[in-house]
């Protein structure tokens, strides 16, 4: 099954014609995922990668099929895309854009929630269905096909984290990159939850960082909810108070949003919480008693 | 991106939010300029004189090998000299500067606005920021005027009201009216208060601003409604946008060698510790730091190189780690996805190469796009620069260099 996006899924790339857009869609392509097109306004009618070009996120639903979209645009343009994509009818939009400003994001946000649609994102490195379909900008190789799924909000710390698990033998899923900002569309608690409820997926990574409240939230829904072993980190744990730590989102504001704070709550409820990000894969061999 | 208490009220007033007024000064002799000129718009002969930093707690911190404190009321003009020649070029320790405090550069100074007259002066709380959970901005409002509100939250819960505004169609009249009713207010002042709430909501979203927190919002004996101090931070993101903000910044107030790599574009943060480290990635340059912390040494930065890195960015990261001479040590941690990890080991060998000698030992941990021939490269280049590649193996040579350096 894996979660979000598959063999199956039809993509458009939105800012398809820029450096960023053309660069990761041939990547994308590449790893087999099927592109059917790409959205650049004012430059309908061309052919880009060999896929059509189109003006508008709707004529590329209404003449591809569209139903999966994966942002480029620069920041100031991004939360139109966004919500053009949503009112397009694209059923899961995955923004990799840093930088939009907060304001833009809000609005954005409660525009499309009353859409039928998934934002995952900004800021991030997007969704991957190991061997099957990449919609972003995670580098395909280190992806091994297998039973683990991944949520992060760090794009190069979810590399690490699968390489790790690939290296111990364990294959994936689908990772979930949801994005350092400090408002996304997809939290750490429903994308948790995507791949508790998928069949395919044996059990959970679970990477936070500093700030906010998600990796709690998601912890307690965990041990209301959850039927699969998960193992987390929490990136920060030697950051200072105040201070912004490259990510818009990954700031200790009071004394709940540390690292420690977000391991303790974590391992209290049934997390096998790593200190060391350099033991995620063993752990998670230890969790599945494959040790 | 943070700004002083005098453009944070500028902005106030540009969108119609009264404020305690004040002229801003960086010389004793303009201090007293300023102070004539709010004596005689005022008609008191009473100023206040605040230290312009960007840390709170001014009013209780204290000028070091002094008691001058960071803000003082004052009633003549001889008193104005003396308390800006004791706050200017002086530094100002307060309970947010940390020990080593901040330099006073400018004061501020202010009108008297806690005048008698019909009816006693009292101070209230309100902070305008982004709710993160929810989405949206939240206004958060209390009593307890002048006070540290996290005291409050955590003393007097019940006197914090939270007002979430819907950022589709901004504060509604009903919300201003609720926060200003809870303020026990009516008459003139509670119509003041709710035209002062409705309009530092409107320059909040105006000027694309983070955080506002106005503590205290007076009432004043002729119940007029003004911000006595503002606390200003905006969107980086948004800053774009704003021009008139952006040239708002102070360079002073930041760290140099933050200001440094900021002109690098590279995303790089102080910290006190002996291990240096550079990373692409923000979630994995924390890990690293983490990761330094359990092999027994301090991170002394966080530095993110992004997507990038190549020989002038690892050049530069190297430059200005080298600076802080708390630096025992340099770990590079660089996860190659697009990222080609023998073109960052070539970057690392000619940054070395152009630098000369890098008088600490450097772990180069490439994993990844081409982490072998990265290794490689290292290994040939005859510095003394040790590989590795699993991120285990960093830790345990992190410890090792640590050990032998005898830091640890």
């Amino acid at each position: 099954m894996s979660v979000l996006v598959n063999k199956n899924s039809k993509v458009i790339v939105q800012g398809f014609t820029g450096s960023e857009g053309s660069f990761h869609a041939q990547q994308m392509i590449e790893y087999g995922t099927n592109v059917v097109g790409g959205v650049t306004p004012g430059k309908g009618g061309q052919t880009h990668l060999d896929r059509p070009v189109f003006d508008t996120v709707k004529e590329a639903v209404e003449k591809a099929q569209a139903d999966v979209s994966i942002i480029f645009v620069p920041p100031a343009f991004a939360a139109d895309a966004i919500m053009e994509a949503a009112e397009a009818g694209i059923k899961v939009i995955v923004c990799i854009t840093e930088g939009i400003p907060t304001k833009d994001m809000m609005i954005a946000k409660s525009y499309i929630s009353t859409k039928d649609c998934r934002l995952i994102g900004p800021n991030c490195p997007g969704v991957m269905t190991a061997e099957a379909c990449k919609v972003g900008i995670m580098p395909g190789f280190i992806f091994k096909k297998g039973t683990i799924g991944i949520v992060s909000k760090s794009g190069t710390l979810t590399y690490e984290a699968v390489d790790q698990l690939t290296r111990v033998g364990l294959g994936q899923t689908t990772a979930i990159g949801i994005g350092g900002d400090p408002i996304i569309g997809t939290n750490t608690k429903e994308a948790v939850e995507l791949l508790m409820n998928d069949p395919e997926t044996e059990a959970i990574v679970m990477i936070g960082e500093i700030g906010g409240s998600m990796e709690a939230d998601a912890a307690h829904w965990i041990k209301e909810h959850g039927t699969k072993p998960v193992v987390g980190f929490i990136a920060g744990q030697t950051a200072p108070k105040g201070r912004r730590m490259g990510h818009a989102g990954a700031i200790v504001g009071g004394a709940d949003d540390t690292a420690a704070a977000k391991m303790r709550i974590m391992r209290e409820c049934g997390i096998h919480v790593v200190e060391s990000p350099a033991l995620i894969g063993e752990t998670m061999l230890k969790a599945l008693g494959r040790a | 991106m943070n700004i002083h208490e005098y453009q944070g009220k500028e902005i106030l007033k540009k969108y119609g939010v009264r404020i305690q007024d004040g002229i801003v000064a960086d010389t004793p002799a303009r201090a007293i300029e300023a102070a004539r000129t709010m004596m005689e718009r005022s008609g008191s002969k009473f100023v206040v004189v605040k230290s312009q930093i960007h840390a709170g707690g001014r009013g209780k911190g204290k000028i070091v090998g002094s008691e001058q404190r960071g803000v003082q009321v004052v009633n003549s003009l001889e008193k104005v000299e003396t308390v800006a020649t004791n706050l200017l070029g002086n530094v100002l320790v307060t309970i947010q500067t940390g020990p080593e405090g901040k330099r006073v550069n400018k004061i501020y100074v202010a009108e008297d606005a806690y005048y008698p007259g019909a009816s006693e002066p009292k101070e209230y709380y309100i902070s305008i920021l982004l709710d993160r959970a929810k989405g949206c901005p939240v206004i958060i409002s209390s009593t307890e005027g002048g006070m540290d509100i996290e005291e409050v939250a955590e003393h007097q819960p019940e006197k914090i009201m939270k007002t979430w505004i819907d950022p589709r169609v901004g504060l509604q009249g009903f919300q201003a009216r609720q926060i200003a009713f809870s303020f026990g207010l009516s008459g003139v002042a509670f119509k003041e208060m709710v035209k002062f709430v409705t309009a530092l909501y409107t320059a909040y979203t105006e000027s694309d601003a983070a955080m506002f927190e106005i503590n205290p919002v007076l009432k004043t004996s002729d119940d007029k409604i003004l911000a006595v101090d503002a606390k200003v931070d905006l969107d980086d993101n948004a800053l774009y946008r704003h021009p008139d903000l952006v040239v708002m910044r102070d360079t002073n107030e930041e760290d140099p060698l933050e200001v440094e790599a900021g002109e690098n574009n590279l995303n790089y943060v102080k910290l006190d510790g002996n291990v240096g480290c550079m990373v692409n990635g923000a979630g994995l340059a924390m890990g690293t730091m983490d990761l330094i912390k359990l092999s027994g040494g301090e991170p002394a930065n966080f530095l993110d190189v992004g997507g990038g890195a190549n020989a002038k960015t690892v050049e530069a990261g190297f430059r200005i780690i080298l600076k802080d001479p708390n630096v025992k040590a340099i770990l590079i941690n660089i996860f190659g996805g697009i990222v080609r990890c023998d073109r960052v080991a070539t970057g690392v060998v000619e940054a070395y190469k152009a630098i000369g000698d890098i008088p600490v030992p450097i772990i180069v941990r490439l994993q990844g796009t081409n982490a072998a021939e990265g290794a490689q490269i290292i290994n040939e280049s005859g510095l003394k620069v040790y590989s590795v590649i699993e991120f285990k193996e960093a830790a345990a040579k992190v410890s090792e260099v640590l050990k032998e350096l005898g830091v640890n």
